[in-house]
């Protein structure tokens, strides 16, 4: 075992780990917003938007992680600087698009992942409040914006908050795939230091012991935040 | 966009496509068999092992189910080979190229046995302990017991983790790319990267997953249905 590289590398890993915790913080934040019209219309929207939903869940939970982040980067990041070659004013107003960062591509792709499998779940949730508390609402006049946000999304997330620990473990556990696009995050970093330094192991060794850590503070995080949650047994 | 790329032959991609797609099914397919293989000993260890054997199952779970798959990928693939070389070298024989079949079944099937441990074991303990002790009591031998009592009381709470579990391991097996293994996910990248049709190859392979996805839902929804017959219908 050779560690010696370690603190050459120390800053640089550091500099992976924001990259990891952003990736992760920013996509569950958002997906998690996204998720939660996914799961609401697939449960009373128009059908047009139902069907969408439902399509957009199924495709997500069907296809690989690894494609869908290699479908944004490399398929659909390959039309804008087709557009900018055939209109050059498109070239000039949307430069930022053609030269996007292959940062904001994994983070659409983990976004867009985690939306999909939690609007599944939020589906679920929505489903399980019982009927009786939304007909209560609905007899006291509430606009069904007011049932929304005063009965049912808040009984529908409480129902969901034991289950966002384990999907949230799932995301992080799926970050490392970022590197497959060229993005320095953690396990960026880790194979550039196995190219580095030749070691096969080590750094893939110390990786794991951070993705452990990582999982284990998330586990006491969330069982934090369910504690503040008063529920009745 | 041309579809005349996806032809079979010498023109187009769609025979490596199509063998990139049997390819990821065989990983699928016998990794998840030794996962399940896996999983069966390790729920068995875990509910009726000494406490050594808990202790290391307990650790085998924990850790593999805390590291990402990827990660434990590359871990496993270029310890296990090293490993087994040293191994071979100490014993006098000469170094060998692991085949990539079997190394991406191993590690597949080794990440995939934590996690059906644990489908396994809840499985298994949602068994009424009455009908156990009951197959005990007209002295049948442990492995009656198990294909008799266990095996068919069990499945209709294993089926659903199960599926999951094969959902997991068809969408995993696309990281075996990773390790430079050719299957449908690495085919498609070099077929994208020759042809310069990213988009297009992207599309068609996601479309590949899927319909595996959706016609393995069939299979399970089938199966379930069929385990569950005779038992009263969920809510």
């Amino acid at each position: 075992m050779v560690w010696d590289w370690l603190p050459f590398y120390f800053p640089l890993l550091v500099h992976g780990l924001y990259i990891t915790l952003l990736l992760l913080v920013f996509s569950v934040v958002i997906g998690f917003t996204l998720a939660i019209p996914v799961g609401l219309v697939q449960v009373t929207g128009p059908w047009p938007l139902r069907y969408l939903a439902r399509g957009f869940c199924t495709f997500i939970r069907g296809t690989p992680l690894l494609i869908q982040i290699w479908l944004l980067y490399y398929g659909v990041g390959s039309i804008f600087p087709m557009i900018g070659l055939a209109f050059p004013t498109f070239k000039e107003h949307f430069m930022w698009l053609i030269r996007l960062d292959a940062f904001y591509y994994a983070l659409l792709a983990f976004t867009l992942s985690f939306a999909g499998y939690e609007g599944e779940v939020m589906r679920g949730a929505f489903l399980g409040v019982p009927k009786g508390e939304l007909e209560a609402a609905r007899a006291f006049a509430m606009s069904p914006w007011k049932v929304l946000t005063r009965i049912w999304f808040p009984r529908a997330v409480r129902q969901v908050l034991p289950t966002l620990a384990g999907e949230t473990i799932s995301q992080l556990k799926s970050t490392p795939l970022a590197f497959t696009i060229p993005i320095m995050d953690l396990m960026g970093v880790t194979s550039r230091i196995r190219q580095d330094t030749f070691l096969t192991y080590e750094p893939l060794l110390f990786l794991a012991f951070v993705y452990i850590c990582l999982t284990f503070l998330i586990t006491r995080a969330f069982g934090y935040f369910e504690n503040l949650v008063p529920t009745r047994r | 966009m041309s579809f005349s790329l996806l032809s079979f032959g010498n023109t187009g991609y769609g025979d490596e496509l199509f063998w990139g797609a049997v390819r990821t099914v065989e990983i699928a397919v016998f990794a998840y068999a030794f996962g399940i293989s896996l999983g069966l000993c390790g729920a068995m260890g875990k509910l009726s092992g000494g406490r050594w054997i808990k202790n290391i199952l307990e650790g085998y779970t924990t850790l593999v189910r805390a590291v990402p798959e990827l990660v434990l990928i590359l871990l496993l693939y270029y310890a296990g080979t090293d490993g087994l070389n040293k191994i071979l070298m100490s014993i006098g024989f000469q170094p060998i190229v692991l085949n990539g079949l079997v190394a991406a079944v191993f590690v597949l099937g080794f990440v995939q046995g934590a996690y059906s441990t644990e489908v396994l074991r809840a499985a298994i303990q949602a068994v009424p302990i009455g009908q156990i002790e009951a197959a005990k009591a007209y002295g049948m031998s442990p492995f009656l017991r198990f294909r008799r009592i266990v095996l068919p009381a069990m499945l209709p709470y294993a089926i659903p983790g199960l599926a999951n579990l094969w959902l997991n391991i068809t969408k995993d097996s696309a990281l075996i790319s990773a390790v430079g293994f050719t299957e449908l996910a690495l085919a498609t990248k070099q077929a994208a990267g020759v042809s310069k049709q990213y988009l297009m190859f992207y599309l068609v392979t996601a479309m590949i997953y899927l319909s595996i996805t959706l016609f393995s839902n069939q299979i399970f929804g089938w199966l379930e249905r069929r385990v569950r017959r005779g038992q009263q219908k969920l809510a």
